[in-house]
């Protein structure tokens, strides 16, 4: 593909005795929409910040379009900051917020004029210029923030949980016009969230971290599909995780039950984590699946059925648009591609350990 | 004021704990008969004679040649330490404000707990450190650098406002200071300002209010104080303050010394109405 | 690196030229000379012979006595008046909070006289008690300011909730909104204390004839020569505040777990 618009290599960035970030690599190519997804403290605001400029690594580099800029101070970047609760002066208008990237750089008035006039527009704010930041709500803010970081026409967009201070249904708006947005600039986008939805829905990449540890990178599809390990298929949706023994290539055990899966690889009677995503359980009549169970919850959720079944000492997470009322002897059955395999960790720290190349 | 008692009140419901009369009214009866009828009196005072006739020669008596010197010096040493005092305290503001570990105590140390040693001492000490033989002549001296006379000049009052009034300035600053948000600073960095462009567009402006605070906070005891120079200006120099003092404690000339201070309040009073316009919480940035 | 050192400088500058002074007076207290322009050698004598001082402990026991009075006084009326400003409109409060201000943003001196004129006019005698209500009169803003960011804080559920909970308005408001108001009053008290410790010009125009605080006697002795007593008597009440400056800042941990355990304990 592309070129790498930005190369972190072994970064590494403690705050006293607390490791934020312990070598860590990766690599964001032109025009992506890149997102770092974890949970708090797992290192992604830091990485963020890191690339910003406002921190410095203590070991490892920076690269961006190959120039080290690991000591370059933000204000000599060529990248812009959303910042999370928007950060907008509050003592200028929104035209002066707008602004204020462009007078620095000493812009023509009109030249400033007609970027503010444009920026608005982009963002549908048309008419606000002399409002003051207080007097817009929290989407409007939002905006303004978006409109004041792209009028410096940046190769690089950071935006650190933009979202998170709206409420649902705006969240949701604003999750488009970040893709209008991004698709209409082709600009590069490297976003921070700790919401697994919103990350799938706008990444071209995600980049599951925990503790600062990167734990998988890899398209929406591939993280939601193929979770590589426990970590990022408990956080990434529901899943069932079950211990279970890998049998043979192509042949598990879970549960007792031998199902029939796609991986390859994991050796002969070995101890392996299994996720299965509660759509792709699939229930029919008793004896007719691999396990049979009970149903012992059902809830209704709007597009499906939530139900639990309990088969063989294990509480199953079955979403399923069938409805099967509690106490209905139901059968389980599995599609072999619907099977992840992972390697069990044999340590808690390993748990945490980078995947990444 | 107690129009809204008993009645619960039409814009943001607060809670009424206890009866809202019953509450009000000590501090009600107590701030008209302490603080807003003796200020009454002092017009009365200064706008009668001693008959109890009106007149306004106690005003007027401000632009004699006597008292017109004392005011406009009151009115030069006052703003020179006022902006002594904001030159000091504004890199010490930014340099507490900046260090994320808590201040509180340092602050506390610096300013709070001097006030624990009387002004009037304190402001002493520094004619025995000031003097022509004083402490920091003598270093001066074993240093074989020009030695320093400023006792019993303006200069050495000016010294005295400033030591006693920094904290005043130094404490709204702070306060204005912490309360930016670190990231709108870091915003301007990001759109590509230097530090210095983020400290004239962005710092600077952010912290008006506690400038305004802080130049009320000095201006105001600064202008009027009798005790700083009395103390460091030998008796010779005579500031507004002092006559107005010795007008009440020791020419009994009530109706001219209440003359003069209102004056001295009309400078007091614009310096209200500016902070009123800078501080529109109505809070005030002192505590 | 060197930003760093420089406002280390800096800090240590202001330091120096805020505790100058209050070294020399300590230095002073041990000065074997009448007079502060010479050093006599040094003695602790003066410090025993302040306790025989009638007139030094005489105006300690008015500064002390009018400190505490007022201090409370200035509390309650201020912490009342405090929590009725939750119920106000916009307005009535605007006024509360001007008023509030005059005694904060007039001049100390216009204050002073202003009182001295009202206790004039209505023939009251000038001593302690003129000068306790003057000072009542200006700590009571003191303690209003520090009481109202806490009360603007408040959440006004806590209450509703401990009213929905059965708790009586009284006792819902002494055991939920009290305790969070609690370090606001108190910081107001000690504010307030202070305040009219260190006071001298309001108290000069509101004594009367023969009363002195710590303040007023200083002001009169400047002319004769401060006695050395004074400087002994200022070092010890400057070294027991730094003492329990020191100790309440250096045990809050454990005081801390006190205090919840004997909490704990008592509900």
């Amino acid at each position: 593909m592309s070129t790498r618009l930005i190369d972190l290599s072994h970064i590494t960035k403690s705050y006293g005795d607390n490791t934020v970030l312990d070598d860590m690599n990766l690599y964001i190519r032109e025009n992506e929409f890149l997102t770092l997804l974890g949970p708090s403290g797992c290192g992604k605001t830091t990485t963020l910040r890191i690339i910003g400029g406002f921190e410095k690594p203590d070991q490892g580099v920076v690269l961006f379009n190959g120039q080290d800029i690991t000591n370059l101070p933000p204000n000599k970047r060529q990248l812009n900051t959303v910042f999370q609760k928007y950060a907008l002066f509050p003592h200028m208008t929104i035209a002066e917020n707008i602004a204020f990237g462009l007078k620095i750089r000493g812009k023509t008035k009109a030249y400033i004029n007609d970027k503010i006039k444009y920026a608005l527009k982009l963002v549908n704010l048309d008419g606000f210029e002399n409002r003051m930041p207080d007097s817009l709500s929290g989407g409007q803010q939002q905006r303004v923030a978006i409109a004041r970081a792209i009028v410096n026409e940046p190769k690089l967009l950071l935006l650190d949980e933009p979202l998170g201070a709206l409420d649902l249904k705006l969240r949701q708006d604003m999750q488009y016009e970040l893709i209008r947005l991004k698709n209409e600039l082709g600009i590069t986008f490297i976003y921070v969230t700790h919401d697994q939805e919103e990350a799938l829905t706008m990444s071209d990449t995600i980049v599951v971290m925990n503790q600062g540890y990167i734990q998988q990178i890899g398209t929406p599809e591939k993280i939601y599909n193929e979770p590589e390990n426990a970590f990022v298929a408990d956080f990434i949706g529901d899943s069932n995780i079950i211990a279970s023994t890998m049998i043979r290539d192509e042949l598990v055990e879970i549960l007792g039950a031998r199902f029939a899966c796609v991986d390859k690889g994991f050796g002969t009677d070995q101890p392996v984590d299994v996720v299965i995503r509660p759509e792709d359980v699939d229930l029919v009549k008793p004896g007719e699946g691999t396990l049979d169970g009970v149903v012992t919850h059902l809830i209704f959720k709007g597009v499906h059925y939530e139900m639990e079944v309990t088969a063989n000492g294990f509480e199953w997470l079955v979403h399923s648009t069938d409805m099967f009322p509690v106490g209905t002897k139901v059968g389980i059955r599995v599609d072999p591609f619907d099977i992840q395999i992972m390697n069990k960790p044999s340590s808690e720290d390993e748990e945490a350990v980078a995947l990444d190349a | 004021m107690h129009k809204g008692t008993n009645k619960k009140p039409a814009e943001t419901p607060g809670i009424v704990y206890f009866n809202q009369t019953l509450m009000t009214a000590p501090y009600l009866v107590w701030a008209l008969a302490f603080i807003i009828i003796p200020l009454l009196m002092i017009f009365y005072y200064g706008l009668t004679d001693k008959t109890g006739a009106f007149t306004l020669e106690n005003v007027i008596a401000i632009t004699t040649a006597q008292h017109s010197k004392a005011l406009w010096l009151a009115l030069l040493l006052s703003l020179i330490s006022t902006a002594l005092c904001l030159l000091l305290a504004y890199p010490l503001a930014m340099i507490l404000a900046k260090r994320s570990v808590s201040q509180q105590s340092f602050i506390v140390l610096i300013f709070i707990l001097p006030m624990w040693m009387n002004f009037l001492l304190r402001t002493l000490a520094w004619q025995t450190l000031l003097e022509k033989t004083g402490v920091i002549n003598s270093v001066l001296t074993f240093l074989h650098l020009p030695t320093l006379n400023i006792i019993n000049t303006p200069a050495a009052i000016i010294l005295g406002m400033v030591y006693n009034f920094l904290p005043f300035m130094v404490l709204p600053l702070y306060n204005s200071l912490t309360k930016i948000d670190p990231n709108v600073v870091n915003a301007a960095y990001d759109l590509g300002a230097n530090g210095t462009q983020t400290f004239l567009r962005v710092i600077f402006p952010l912290s008006i209010p506690g400038v305004i605070s802080g130049i009320t906070m000095v201006f105001v005891p600064a202008l009027t104080t009798f005790v700083i120079s009395n103390l460091l200006g030998g008796s010779k120099i005579l500031l507004i303050g002092n006559v107005i003092e010795q007008e009440f404690t020791q020419a009994s000339n009530w109706n001219l010394g209440s003359g003069l201070s209102i004056v001295l309040m009309i400078f007091i009073i614009l310096n209200m109405v500016l902070t009123g316009i800078f501080d529109k919480n109505g809070e005030g940035t002192a505590l | 690196m060197i930003k760093q050192c420089a406002q280390k400088v800096y800090i240590g500058l202001i330091f120096i030229f805020m505790y100058a002074p209050i070294v020399t007076l300590m230095v002073l207290s041990f000065n074997n000379s009448r007079t502060r322009a010479k050093w006599g050698g040094f003695t602790g004598k003066w410090y025993a012979e302040l306790f025989s001082n009638r007139s030094i402990m005489q105006a300690l026991y008015n500064t002390l006595l009018i400190a505490v009075v007022s201090a409370v006084a200035a509390t309650l009326i201020g912490t009342v008046a405090t929590l009725s400003i939750s119920a106000m409109r916009r307005r009535s409060r605007a006024v509360f909070m001007s008023v509030t201000n005059i005694p904060m943003l007039n001049a100390e001196i216009v204050t002073g006289i202003s009182l001295m004129l009202l206790f004039i006019t209505l023939r009251v005698k000038f001593g302690l008690g003129t000068i306790l209500l003057s000072h009542i009169t200006f700590n009571i803003p003191y303690v209003i300011l520090s009481v109202m960011p806490r009360m603007k804080r408040l959440n006004p559920s806590v209450y509703e909730a401990a009213l929905d909970l059965g708790a009586s308005r009284v006792q819902a408001f002494f055991r939920v909104v009290f305790p969070d108001l609690l370090p606001g009053i108190l910081s107001g008290f000690l504010m307030a204390f202070t305040m009219s410790l260190d006071d001298f010009i309001i108290t000069h125009f509101t004594k009367g004839p023969g009363v002195d605080t710590l303040s007023t006697k200083i002001y009169t002795e400047v002319r004769k020569g401060i006695k050395p007593e004074m400087y002994a008597l200022s070092t010890l009440i400057f070294v027991t505040v730094l003492i329990l400056l020191i100790l309440v800042n250096y045990t809050p941990k454990s005081k801390e777990k006190q205090s919840s355990g004997q909490n704990g304990g008592s509900l």
